[in-house]
């Protein structure tokens, strides 16, 4: 195991929270309906296949990927459809759903369910990015990014890095440590079968040091496959940042505007590799997924598979329910996460974590005059400058906004978080990359 | 209902107040080194700046500028600390208060309150004090430690002073026209302790030390500034001094007398008034440690880290500018 | 000491003569000509420079209408300025100006705090855009106003307030210049640019949302529940998605009290509805 690395610029430490690091996966059950939205990824949302009255099964198809940036959608109860319309969603929006009546838990037969480790990979590479294709698998780290495309690189541009993001930096989140606790050879195999796509032998597991079990087990596994290393990283946010994560462990630094695959490397979550596994080996699409159920305002905190589609509050409910104490419900972590406004929005292929946040938590001090102290600028893993950002945005000095970089910025949160004066610096960021957008 | 808010949804618990807080029990082992060796004297003086400070903060916020109370933030018993800092023991309280009102009300609140400010309050309160009453700013009562009923003025040069008036050519016989000679300057020891002339912070620089060290680990500042400011000076005095062996160059003296560790520590390192980027805090570093160097041995003052502070202050706004982070994925290799 | 006073005088006359000589020289050899009656054509302008005409500035329209013909100068319009100054220009350049109709700016949702009651507590920077990518909205209406008054602090013409009482964006009739800010600025897209109509009188839907009438109800009492009543009224009223619209042809002098008296929800706002009582 080599030294411990980490990105260069910027970062910060929140506290860790991490109260579910010991708790192991459990089911979480079947609800009454399942919501499955249409559109769980970037890009166009899916064509639906179903109507009202159908019968579907665990891991039937029941949305089309519409086009190449898009992804398909798979039943992840067995039952009859009894809506396919709009429904509100987590923010109050409304969002095209398929309503799923549970009946009994029939699995698509073609699913293998046993729970032992396939490992002899029978496919070739076109064949398993056909596979992944069809299982409807998008970058579950949270940006919902169609894994396929990722797959399918052009010749010329082949990664001699394939690193697998096991590093959950975001405070709370646990599903990922857990996972790759709990399927640790599974995920190593995940390794093996990109491996196989890409035509490269070697792939590296970062994990943050907070994680001992994990490294543990994963060294210990990975020193039976050739090629697959495990490596330690600082504990530090966002250290899990798709770009703070290549350069922690190559050196190398994605350009502006620019991807991953430009300078080598491709870089995938554990739970997706986990669910490309799954695909593969198994024939399992993605229907289920690892949630963290936790938060200091959580009774039962916890770990648990859930299948896409159940509504969170059946979820919090199974944790001990939504107390007095409870001031905000957060979807994923508490630095990038989104905070809900219908808790009975379902849980999707992205959704890492269910956070119930106390007041004493959150906090929402008043923000007061800029001290200039220029934290906010040595935290900002970009090398950005947020506060002349949101001077420029508060003014309206849009045009100030490009030679001031505000598209790089990955909307870490770590200059918000950071900020003595707790000026909402993020906010004014987004609203920067918004009018950019606008203004072209 | 739920409360909505955009992400981050946690935030660190370090506020301004916080970080005044801090600064504040930073200060603290140079104030009580200042009451044992000036007596009560220096007690006063403290108080009188700190409570001019906050109220003419007070004044001006709630009936001027109607923004409320903004006390509550610390700065103002920061700004009045360090004023006190800078000033000798005897000072009257009525200079004391001007001093402050120069701080407060005309550097920091008339451009807008704290984060707006220009220049470094207290500093200018102190050049404000130190040009319109020479006399009474350069008085310095002589160190009697752990004397504190002792009031009789007896006064003697500060370090800065006896060196200043030491001749170049002759060092080991000049005297100076204040009665000071060679002779009277303390050990390196006392200086490093703080038993000597000077005004009320400025005299122990373990005491300056300590609070540095505090802020450190309390992530109040980043090292920069201080370490760049001090070791620029100590190595331009240096050269000076192994080129021409004159006790006047002597780096050590310059590093342990006058308000050099005070200013490096708590002056240069104001958030309001230093750059922000890191490359931007070592360049206001090294430029203030070059001007101290000069106006110490060049110019008709004895001491220039107030002046040297203060210039460059004027130039932040300038440094921000040019010396950026370097953005991700740009500007290398 | 004379001469010295004197040398000072021919030194200082040498380097002003000298400047002199090479600023004439620099003006002669890089002055661009330009027509004089652009200037003198800026000059009747509001000189508000706000791009609602759609140049880049009134020195640019100026440069416009002069090198206009008869036919691209009918094109030509500044909506702050209005007719007044267009007529101005036109009899300064020799053209006839085109008769356009005055514009106001009207914000078509009706989401007040009585209307639409805030239900979520949300904690943020005020600003509309981030808080239309962030929720749906304080009141739970996915096309309502969101209130933060981001139109307001757009508006060059002081014309736009947020109403203490009501919550939401009012327009001050006289000021609005429907120069297009708030248009393109609400998140939203609740601002339309509209004809002021005869003596004032005009009449629209003020709202956008598209949802189902009773979803629509819930969070808003004032909400255009798609009813199609006002179509029955006048055919050219349209109803899509359970939005209904009111073209501009609807006169509201005829229409306007009866369309008002029959919406239901009071969705349908007419300036002046007693006009055709009298």
């Amino acid at each position: 195991m080599s030294a411990i690395k980490t990105f260069s610029i910027g970062g910060i430490h929140p506290d860790k929270h991490k109260i579910t690091t010991d708790s192991p996966i459990r089911e979480a059950g079947l609800p009454e309906y399942v919501y499955i939205p249409v559109k769980q990824h970037i890009g166009a949302p899916a064509k639906i296949l179903v109507q009202k009255g159908d019968k579907v099964k665990v891991g039937t198809l029941i949305a089309d990927a519409d086009g190449i940036v898009s992804a398909d959608v798979h039943s992840s109860v067995s039952g009859e459809v009894t809506k396919v319309e709009d429904i509100e969603g987590e923010f109050g929006w409304l969002e095209t759903m398929i309503t799923v009546k549970v009946e009994g838990d029939e699995f698509e037969p073609s699913i293998d369910r046993s729970q032992d480790v396939s490992k002899d990979i029978p496919y070739t590479a076109g064949e398993i990015v056909q596979i992944i294709r069809e299982a409807g698998i998008v970058g579950m780290g949270g940006a919902g990014y169609p894994t396929p495309i990722k797959e399918t690189v052009p010749f010329e541009k082949k990664p001699d890095f394939l690193i697998l993001n096991g590093i959950e930096c975001e405070p709370f989140l646990t599903a990922d440590d857990r996972l790759m606790v709990e399927r640790a050879e599974q995920i190593i195999i995940g390794a093996k079968i990109i491996n196989k796509v890409l035509g490269i032998q070697n792939a590296i597991i970062a994990i943050d040091e907070n994680k001992p079990n994990a490294i543990e087990t994963l060294t210990n596994i990975s020193r039976r496959y050739v090629g697959v290393n495990v490596q330690v990283c600082a504990t530090k946010y966002p250290q899990g940042g798709e770009k703070q994560l290549i350069q922690a462990i190559t050196g190398r630094e994605v350009p502006p505007g620019k991807l991953p695959l430009d300078v080598g490397c491709l870089v995938q979550n554990v739970g997706t590799v986990y669910a490309i596994y799954e695909a593969v080996m198994k024939h399992k699409p993605l229907f289920e997924r690892v949630v963290t159920v936790s938060g200091d305002a959580c009774a039962k905190p916890g770990n648990y598979l859930v299948r896409v589609g159940t509504p969170a509050s059946f979820l919090i409910e199974q944790c001990g329910g939504i107390t007095e104490d409870v001031d905000q419900v957060v979807f994923g972590g508490p630095m990038m996460g989104t905070s809900a406004v219908n808790i009975n929005a379902p849980i999707t292929k992205l959704t890492s974590g269910i956070l119930l946040l106390s007041k004493e938590l959150t906090r929402h001090p008043a923000e007061t005059a800029c001290i200039r102290c220029g934290k906010c600028v040595d935290v900002c893993p970009m090398g950005l400058r947020p506060f002349a950002i949101a001077c420029s945005v508060r003014d309206g000095f849009y045009d100030e906004l490009k030679p001031l970089h505000v598209a790089d910025c990955i909307e870490c949160g770590c200059c918000s978080y950071i900020c003595p004066a707790k000026i909402p610096l993020l906010d004014y960021c987004k609203l920067g990359k918004y009018e950019l957008k606008k203004s072209k | 209902m739920f409360t909505i808010s955009t992400a981050p949804h946690m935030n660190s618990p370090v506020t301004t107040q916080t970080l005044m807080r801090d600064v504040i029990i930073a200060l603290m082992p140079a104030a009580i080194v200042a009451v044992l060796i000036f007596g009560i004297g220096a007690l006063k003086v403290m108080l009188t700046a700190v409570a001019g400070c906050v109220l003419f903060e007070y004044l001006v916020s709630k009936y001027l500028l109607h923004r409320g109370n903004t006390v509550t933030d610390n700065s103002a018993i920061i700004t009045g600390l360090l004023l006190a800092f800078n000033l000798p023991s005897s000072m009257p309280i009525w200079m004391i208060l001007v001093g402050c009102f120069m701080a407060i009300v005309v550097t920091k609140m008339a451009f807008g309150g704290l984060g707006k400010n220009l220049f470094n309050p207290a500093l200018v309160g102190r050049v404000f004090l130190f040009i319109s009453f020479p006399v009474q700013m350069t008085h310095w009562p002589k160190p009697s430690f752990a004397d504190f009923l002792n009031t009789d003025v007896q006064t003697g040069a500060t370090v800065l002073g006896i060196l200043k008036h030491v001749d170049v050519q002759s060092s080991a016989t000049a005297l100076s026209n204040q009665g000071a000679s060679l002779a009277d300057l303390p050990t390196y020891t006392e200086m490093f302790l703080g038993y000597m002339g000077g005004s009320l912070g400025e005299v122990s620089a373990l005491a300056l030390l300590l609070g540095l060290a505090y802020m450190l680990k309390r992530n109040v500042i980043t090292w920069h500034i201080p370490f760049f400011y001090l070791a620029t000076v100590f190595v331009v005095t240096c050269v000076f001094w192994l080129v021409t062996g004159n006790i006047k160059y002597d780096p050590l003296t310059h590093l342990l007398s006058g308000g050099l560790m005070l200013g490096a520590i708590f002056m240069a390192t104001d958030y309001v008034t230093s750059p922000m980027s890191t490359n931007g805090k070592i360049f206001f570093a090294i430029c203030c440690g070059l001007l101290t160097v000069i106006i110490r041995l060049y110019g008709s003052y004895p001491e220039g880290v107030s002046f040297a502070i203060l210039i460059m202050n004027a130039f932040v706004p300038l440094i921000d500018k040019i010396f950026v982070p370097r953005i991700y994925g740009t500007g290398r290799k | 000491m004379d001469n010295l006073i004197l040398l000072n005088i021919i030194i200082l006359g040498l380097i002003a003569l000298i400047a002199a000589i090479v600023l004439y020289f620099v003006s002669k050899k890089f002055s661009v000509s330009e027509d004089p009656r652009i200037d003198q054509t800026e000059a009747l302008l509001p000189g508000a420079n706000c791009g609602a005409c759609g140049k880049a500035g009134c020195h640019d329209f100026a440069t416009s209408c002069v090198k206009a013909d008869a036919k691209s100068f009918s094109n030509l319009y500044c909506p702050v300025g209005g007719a007044k100054v267009m007529e101005k220009v036109a009899t300064f350049l020799g053209f006839t100006a085109a008769q356009r109709e005055p514009t106001v700016a009207v914000l078509r949702c009706q989401g007040t705090c009585q209307n639409a009651p805030e239900k979520i507590n949300y904690i943020g920077i005020k600003s509309c855009r981030l808080a239309n990518k962030t929720f749906i909205g304080r009141s739970g209406c996915p096309t309502g106003c969101l209130r933060f008054g981001d139109c307001v602090s757009v508006c060059k013409f002081g014309a736009l307030h947020i109403d203490e009482k009501l919550g939401i964006p009012v327009v001050d009739e006289d000021k609005c210049t429907s120069c297009g800010a708030c248009v393109n600025m609400c998140p939203r897209q609740l601002f339309e640019i509209r004809p002021k109509g005869t003596n004032g009188n005009r009449v629209y839907v003020a709202c956008r949302n598209t949802q189902k009438g009773a979803q629509a109800r819930k969070n808003c009492t004032a909400a255009c529940i798609g009813c199609m009543k006002c179509t029955k009224i006048n055919p050219e009223i349209k109803v899509e998605n359970n939005l209904s619209y009111i073209p501009t042809t609807v006169s509201a002098d005829e229409f306007g009290a009866e369309l008002v008296k029959n919406c239901p929800t009071g969705a349908i706002v007419c300036t002046k509805p007693s006009v055709k009582d009298k």
